[in-house]
């Protein structure tokens, strides 16, 4: 490729990102639909990453995933390897657990405290400062009203952040024209 | 690698625009990356721009938001405040380092 009838890079105007002054249009919504430790965080940090990049993101928790909001369980989500056939204890990618295990008592609380421990060394909050920080960054949280009902449930059960219980038709209003993620 | 000259100073950039040798960056190249991209810098900027400038001499990788906001004590709101709208991505390119790597 020539470049000999540009001028210089120096010479041109600066190279710098483009940043955009304001949010843009593109709008995210992730349904949280699971209570274990380990299906509450891929949403969460997938929020996370798109409030850091100006992206309008809502989180609409239902079913399981009430146990991420519910001011109760939010702190003590577990984790199990019963039922998850890819579980190789930490660093021994090949070796595989056998699924028995998984059901014997104190597993897991075995595996969740070993998962927690792996998080918290990558300095990724539990589960409630997560909540927090998306918070923080302008995130918004809507619970499901089936689910709530369900569970006898009230907004005073549920991590302060959450703005509402709402219905599936509200949620599917609120989040017209939005990327959508079911998790 | 592109240049690119910013107020005078001449830079190493990668194609995105951010600065690929953080050893080329100085206070005042700092404060004119961040009237570029319309952010007036107090001195409750400065302190972030310090902490990211020494925290990379240590670790070798630009902190993501929440260690800014752990490590600094600054609320993550404060963060979006200071840096509106994509704070680790500006918070980096005022220090003139690159973007953060870390997911969180």
């Amino acid at each position: 490729m020539s470049t000999d009838t540009q001028a210089p890079d120096t010479m041109t105007t600066p190279i710098m990102p483009s940043f955009d002054s304001g949010p843009t249009d593109r709008k995210l919504a992730i349904i949280c639909s699971k209570g274990n430790l380990d299906m509450a965080y891929p949403g969460l940090i997938l929020a996370n990453a798109a409030l850091g990049e100006g992206i309008e993101t809502h989180l609409f928790f239902t079913f399981w995933g009430f146990d991420m909001i519910n001011k109760k369980t939010m702190e003590h989500l577990k984790f199990s390897f019963v039922g998850n056939t890819a579980m190789h204890p930490p660093g021994h990618f090949g070796m595989y657990m056998p699924q028995t295990l998984g059901g014997l008592p104190g597993m897991t609380h075995m595996a969740t405290a070993m998962m927690k421990k792996q998080i918290a060394a990558l300095d990724v909050p539990e589960v409630p400062e997560f909540l927090e920080m998306l918070a923080a960054s302008g995130c918004h949280m809507w619970a499901c009203r089936m689910s709530a009902d369900m569970m006898n449930l009230v907004e005073d059960d549920l991590y302060e952040g959450v703005e509402g219980i709402i219905s599936a038709t509200d949620f599917i209003e609120l989040t017209d024209g939005a990327q959508l993620l079911f998790i | 690698m592109p240049t690119t000259t910013i107020a005078g100073h001449q830079v190493e950039v990668n194609d995105e625009g951010f600065l690929t040798d953080p050893s080329q960056w100085d206070e005042s190249l700092g404060a004119e990356l961040a009237h570029m991209i319309g952010v007036d810098l107090t001195d409750k900027h400065w302190a972030i721009v310090k902490f990211l400038r020494e925290d990379y001499a240590i670790m070798g990788e630009t902190a993501t938001l929440r260690r800014v906001s752990t490590q600094t004590g600054t609320a993550v709101k404060d963060l979006f405040t200071l840096f509106p709208v994509k704070p680790a991505k500006k918070m980096a390119y005022v220090s003139g380092l690159p973007k953060p790597k870390g997911c969180v």
